[in-house]
């Protein structure tokens, strides 16, 4: 087992090291100035000439990608050029390791950024997955223990339809019908859990919580629909069946143990997804997550933050995919790992 | 949403639905193909979203034409029909319904709403088309490749499946899009005021973030299909491998292919919707589903038809076909059931 986890995490270490890779190069060695970028709008030749030094662009792009990978380990300082930084030392910025990179337009790390950002981004994911998680196994298990019944067929219609709407348009709909017109809820602020306490928290979690809850949830109620229907035809379960259980035990104990194995592996996965910030939904309520983030360094050109969010996104899916395949090892002692 | 369709075992299983026992005398053989399309036809929600599916089609194809016709305006502006007091409103209720415009004019322009409505599904429809069947093909072909060959071509294949589906794809399709698109705009003939270049970009990255799912799922199946004894026929008999990969092997797959069809059309349509808002994709004058989406979102509370009927068409579109997609799958594999 410990090999086995070892071993994965040595193929993730390489993996995230080959995304660097294709990533530098997919933003470098196109046939687009990245310094025109990074320098913003208005921008000068010598603005531009300076920039592209202090990032370290004048660089070839292999020496850029060591010198960024050397930074994730070690840490550097900005600006990366020596001669700038010998030039006007109160200026430098130190990046501790490990260093994502350095925002221009921001004028502060990717790091911070990033730590400012991703307190947003957890507590919409945590919030949107009690909620689907919750409702999504819920109604799964009554659309399949009420199988094809008008409830099943309302149940998996509703979450299909839901689920088809785009995602902004539910959330612009929250927030623009239900929370501005009608005003059945406040319009939601984010708070932080630490200044205003966990009830406030929690409500200016709602909206964005349920817009994405909503996106996820159609494809849990099929699965656990599914899971639990295939459980139920199980000899076992006719076995505690014709032993005289209740069908609520055999049900909760017996047939749902079996069925929710698998949603393990899904759930990890969206969630891991979803950490890295949901552009659309931050996005729409205004929220300064990670995919808010995300969406305004594009908006601006800010390239540093792009890279380091691509690879801090992609750090988040592949420790997922580790820890999700060692978990399902775990529960389900059927799985062999090697 | 995961495929698991195999319709490998369909033709020795006897046909569930067949005639009675005693009267063999009217037993007729029938192909495998003819009885998925025999049950297809017998589940009624199938046929629903199928005739939907057709329909849609249709007028996607027919739009063009009927532009050219006159019949459709999408680009005149109206502006006679919109009051300058409120903002742009349309005169009249109900976002300027009348016979001349059976869903109102836009604001501030007066273009005719259902016009660019039927206009934009043209275009969407192109762009999920096109970037589902590049994914398909290179996913499948890949996919074959990967199965069949084995060694290391299977596992280089397989690492990059992994690596491209760690990447961030909304992330990556936004940060993207600016390099992106320019040089779509160098190679492409009409420059930066033609719809093409974006909508190349969005089908080429949307099939870049695509194929490695639909490779995953056509190498399992292939891995299945290979250790049959016609493949072995096929190698021993001294086939090429071109033969035996497109000739021996792709028609097996035919069915989880046509699934996976059916079910990624839907999620590019959406994925087109969430890009205009995001604004990447096509730009107005070009309607397209998800940009008269995105440009209804500032008049949601004053012209809620004009807000609603973009998000409605994409959500009866993504429906009709996932529902296909569930009706072919349990229509190819007898096994599964509802």
């Amino acid at each position: 087992m410990l090999a086995y986890v070892i071993r994965r995490c040595f193929v993730g270490v390489i993996m995230l090291i080959v995304m660097s890779l294709v990533t530098f190069v997919l933003f470098f060695a196109s046939p687009v100035d990245p310094a025109r970028y990074a320098c913003g709008k208005n921008c000068s030749p010598e603005l531009r000439e300076q920039t592209r030094k202090s990032l370290g662009y004048d660089k070839p792009v292999v020496v850029q990608w060591t010198n960024f990978l050397k930074g994730v380990v070690q840490g550097r300082d900005y600006p990366d050029d020596p001669e700038l930084r010998a030039a006007a030392p109160e200026l430098v910025t130190h990046c501790p390791a490990p260093c994502f990179g350095y925002s221009v337009v921001n004028t502060k790390t990717v790091n911070e950024l990033m730590k400012e950002a991703f307190p947003v981004s957890l507590s919409i994911s945590i919030a949107a997955l009690v909620l689907w998680l919750f409702f999504g196994v819920l109604f799964g298990v009554i659309a399949a223990v009420r199988r094809g019944t008008l409830i099943d067929r309302g149940i998996v219609a509703v979450s299909l339809v839901l689920y088809a709407f785009p995602a902004f348009f539910i959330g612009l709909f929250l927030l623009k019908f239900i929370a501005i017109k009608w005003q059945w809820v406040e319009v939601p602020v984010y708070s932080p859990i630490a200044e205003a306490g966990v009830g406030a928290w929690m409500t200016s979690l709602l909206l964005p919580a349920v817009t994405l809850a909503v996106l996820y949830m159609a494809g849990y109620v099929r699965m656990t629909r599914a899971f639990v229907l295939e459980s139920m035809s199980e000899d076992y379960v006719r076995t505690a069946r014709a032993k005289g259980l209740k069908s609520g035990r055999v049900l909760f104990k017996h047939s749902m143990r079996a069925a929710l194995t698998p949603l393990v592996t899904l759930v990890g996965l969206d969630f891991a997804g979803l950490m890295g910030g949901a552009i659309i939904t931050e996005t729409v309520f205004n929220y300064n997550g990670l995919g808010k983030l995300a969406f305004d360094a594009n908006t601006t050109n800010d390239l540093p933050t792009i890279i380091g969010l691509v690879l801090l996104l992609g750090t988040f899916v592949i420790v997922a995919n580790i820890i999700v395949d060692v978990l399902y090892a775990v529960i389900d002692p059927r799985v062999r790992v090697g | 949403m995961t495929t698991t369709a195999s319709n490998l075992e369909s033709e020795q299983l006897p046909d569930p639905t067949g005639a009675p026992e005693g009267d063999l005398s009217k037993l007729k053989g029938q192909s495998p193909t003819r009885l998925a399309i025999g049950r297809f036809r017998r589940d009624k929600l199938s046929m629903v979203s199928f005739v939907v599916v057709v329909l849609y089609i249709s007028a996607a194809i027919a739009a063009p034409f009927l532009v050219k016709a006159g019949v459709l305006d999408p680009t005149t502006f109206h502006q006679d029909l919109t009051d300058p007091n409120t903002g742009g409103l349309p005169i009249g209720r109900l976002g300027g319904i009348s016979w001349d415009h059976p869903l109102g004019v836009e604001p501030q322009t007066g273009r005719d709403v259902l016009s660019r409505i039927w206009y934009g599904l043209t275009f969407s429809l192109a762009i999920a088309l096109s970037a589902t069947l590049i994914a398909i093909v290179v996913g499948a072909v890949l996919g074959i490749i990967a199965g069949f060959t084995g060694g290391w071509v299977d596992a280089i294949i397989g690492r990059s499946i992994d690596l491209t589906l760690s990447f961030p794809s909304t992330l990556m399709l936004l940060a993207l899009s600016s390099m992106g698109i320019q040089l779509m705009a160098d190679i492409l003939p009409g420059g930066f005021a033609d719809p093409l270049p974006n909508a190349t970009y969005v089908v080429f990255v949307l099939a870049l973030f695509g194929w490695p799912g639909i490779a995953r799922i056509i190498r399992g199946q292939v891995l299945s299909v290979r250790e049959r004894e016609f493949v072995d026929a096929a190698v021993l008999l001294g086939a090429s491998r071109r033969r035996i990969y497109f000739k021996e092997i792709l028609p097996n797959l035919w069915a989880p292919l046509l699934v996976t069809f059916t079910l990624t059309m839907p999620a590019y349509i959406s994925a087109e919707a969430a890009l205009s808002y995001l604004g990447v994709g096509i730009h107005p004058p070009t309607p397209t589903l998800g940009n008269i989406l995105k440009s209804s979102i500032n008049y949601s509370s004053a012209d809620f038809i004009f807000f609603f009927m973009p998000a409605f068409l994409i959500m009866i579109i993504v429906v009709s076909f996932n529902l296909l997609g569930d009706g072919i799958r349990d229509a190819l594999d007898p096994k599964t059931a509802r």
